[in-house]
């Protein structure tokens, strides 16, 4: 693989074949700089990591991505569409999904109906279809059931637990039910937020097994904010680095952990 | 005191033990057959009383004011939006019917299927199905313009919110009898209130007599499994499921492709239709309009039935409804309020109406803070403590 290391800087990002593009997004918290002017190309069908040292913009630059926030300035393109400004419901619709850093299940709801909650964006029934229970919404009701049936078993959660609250559910299911929530929305994109955070080393091993089994069975493109280097060289392609807001390296995974920016970052400075 | 506690909690332990085994052995058709024997029961109902009972005079009342407690439950319960105007829409639902069907505008002389004994009286004179519907655009649509500047609030700021929502309709139903719409026509009659509403008219049966109470009774109890109906479909819809999902966490709830503000208006479009709904009905069966019916304390009146309800649970909500009804309407003004007096005492009961009432909320607090018969999940929120977690400084801009 080629060593890509062109930063764009043009302000509009052009329509190619990434499936996402960043150009120049810069954010900024009432004067606290969050993430500074960084620019960022997805190819589909690639496994992409963000790593930085905690507080360096990932999450931010993630819930601009998602439209939880919207960016001070820059452009950021999903598909070849413009989704700065847009809503999140209505970026979810055009194929982005995410889990969070400390997982957000519905808790008061089953797992099963958190997962029926990532199939809204894909469904229709409106307020009439939801009082009259039209045949066309039942059917969709039941499709809709039933197509979160078969994301809980193919993320592995044993049946006996699909109808239990999200918040009875052990760690690990919970994290499971909300990868599944994810998929549910039947994304391109599928942006993690530290899926192995608190797992154990054989965990994380299985949930990296399983991310290029998603990539490669359901023809999905990962973009994850990680942590734990292992998992992180294990499984991206490429590797962006944010460290106070600005990006400092990108590249392949072998090449970011020798970069001299990025071991400072990390471990400070070598005096 | 410790022992007591832990006493009463073994006792509800075994009763949920016992509960969950006789419900595991009913049959699946028996919530059908109950909801059916409920049904035959309300629709003969009245048969059991007089024409002029004074209980089912409170009972008809109970119905209207269980329409607005589950109306306002679609807003509280189901889409966790914390309505302290509701009372609103009780006015504009009740105007709407002082307005289109009384000789209220005497510039005017509009008649839209109404009984022949009116035709020859000025003002708008529609017919009741007419008011209603046009109640329920009206409602709605307020609904959702209140729920507008509440999009961006969350808790206790959409609730102060509202409150002074219902008391700007408070407001304009006092002063609307100074609000002129030319040829001495005036917004609202004030305190004087707009009389002599028409009675419901049903083609080819006539008009209701009001002292004959079993057919009001039918229409209302029409209007409840109406919104019986609509509420327990949407529990179980996509926006049913939406509302909850906001409820518990906004982030979450639209990260996952829920559009935030249609979804919360169409709660509180829902909500207030109910309101408008039953505000048509009893302008139409007390009949007027005035403008002293529509204060603060009758937005926590229909609140406090939910709440001791069951916040969210539709039978909760029902039971609650009716309960509190019942002893406004009838159980402190008609049976009871004879009590202080016999025993030497200087008082009655209604002038201490409103204490007791908050010696029964507070009661049901401490004792069964979930409500009566309150929703599972609820149960689980209050009880067991399973907190809905959303402190997070992220806050969805959408």
């Amino acid at each position: 693989m080629s060593v890509q290391t062109d930063v764009r800087s043009d302000a509009r990002p052009e329509v190619t074949a990434a499936l996402l593009q960043a150009a120049d997004v810069y954010k900024e918290f009432g004067g606290l700089v969050a993430v500074n002017n960084v620019s960022f190309v997805v190819e589909p069908h690639s496994i992409v990591s963000i790593i930085g040292p905690n507080g360096a913009g990932k999450t931010t630059f993630f819930n601009m991505l998602t439209g939880l926030y919207k960016p001070t300035s820059g452009r950021i393109a999903f598909d070849g569409r413009d989704i700065t400004r847009a809503r999140p419901d209505r970026i979810t619709g055009m194929g982005v999904a995410r889990t969070f850093q400390n997982i957000r299940l519905f808790s008061a709801m089953s797992a099963l109906e958190n997962v029926m909650i990532g199939r809204h964006a894909r469904t229709k029934a409106g307020l009439f279809g939801s009082i009259f229970h039209a045949p066309w919404v039942r059917r969709e009701e039941r499709v809709t059931r039933e197509r979160a049936r078969e994301l809980l078993e193919y993320v592995g959660l044993q049946p006996a637990a699909f109808g239990r609250l999200a918040a009875e559910l052990s760690y690990g299911d919970q994290r499971r039910v909300e990868i599944a929530r994810a998929l549910a929305c039947e994304p391109k994109l599928l942006l993690l937020d530290e899926p192995t955070a608190g797992m154990n080393p054989q965990e994380s091993a299985a949930l990296t097994d399983f991310m290029r089994k998603l990539r490669n069975e359901l023809e999905l493109t990962i973009l994850l904010i990680e942590h734990d280097m292992k998992v992180v060289m294990d499984v991206s392609e490429r590797v962006t680095v944010l460290d106070h807001g600005e990006k400092i390296a990108e590249g392949p995974a072998a090449e970011v952990r020798t970069n001299p920016r990025v071991i400072e970052a990390y471990l400070g400075k070598q005096d | 005191m410790e022992e007591l506690i832990a006493q009463v909690g073994e006792w509800r332990d075994a009763w949920r033990v016992r509960r969950q085994a006789i419900e595991s052995r009913l049959p699946r058709w028996w919530s059908r057959a109950l909801a059916g024997g409920l049904i035959v029961f309300g629709a003969a109902f009245p048969f059991f009383f007089t024409q002029g009972s004074g209980f089912l005079n409170a009972t008809i009342t109970a119905l209207a004011y269980a329409v607005m407690a589950l109306g306002l439950n679609v807003v509280v319960g189901f889409a966790g939006l914390l309505d302290l105007g509701y009372v609103a829409f009780y006015a504009l639902g009740a105007y709407t019917a002082g307005w289109f069907s009384s000789e209220f505008f005497f510039n005017e002389h509009v008649h839209l299927i109404a009984s022949a004994h009116v035709s020859h009286l000025i003002g708008f004179h529609f017919n009741f199905i007419i008011v209603l519907a046009i109640a329920i655009v009206i409602t709605a649509g307020f609904g959702a313009v209140i729920g507008l500047p509440t999009l961006r609030l969350r808790g206790d700021y959409i609730a102060i919110v509202t409150l002074a929502f219902g008391e700007i309709i408070d407001r304009v139903a006092i002063n609307g009898q100074s609000v002129h719409l030319g040829g001495g026509q005036t917004l609202t009659a004030g305190s004087i209130g707009i009389s002599s509403i028409d009675p419901i008219y049903i083609p080819g049966l006539g008009s209701f007599d009001p002292l004959h109470l079993r057919p009001w009774y039918w229409v209302v109890f029409a209007i409840l499994l109406l919104v019986l109906f609509v509420n327990v479909s949407l529990r179980d819809s996509r926006l049913g499921r939406a509302w909850i999902a906001l409820r518990e966490d906004e982030v979450a709830a639209v990260s996952m492709g829920i559009p935030l503000v249609r979804t919360k208006l169409m709660a509180y479009a829902i909500g207030a239709a109910f309101g408008g709904m039953s505000g048509a009905f009893l302008a139409s069966f007390v009949p007027d309009v005035s403008s002293d019916q529509f204060r603060f304390s009758f937005s926590i009146f229909i609140l406090s039935m939910i709440i001791v309800g069951g916040l969210g649970s539709i039978w909760g909500v029902m039971l609650g409804a009716m309960l509190l009804s019942y002893i406004n309407q009838y159980l402190i003004p008609d049976v009871l309020n004879g009590i202080p007096g016999d025993l030497g005492l200087n008082f009655s009961l209604t002038d201490i109406g409103l204490g007791i009432y908050g010696f029964l909320l507070v009661l049901v607090m401490v004792l069964r803070p979930q409500g009566l018969l309150p929703e599972r999940r609820r149960r689980l929120e209050l009880v067991e403590g399973i907190g809905v977690g959303d402190t997070e400084l992220e806050t969805p801009q959408a």
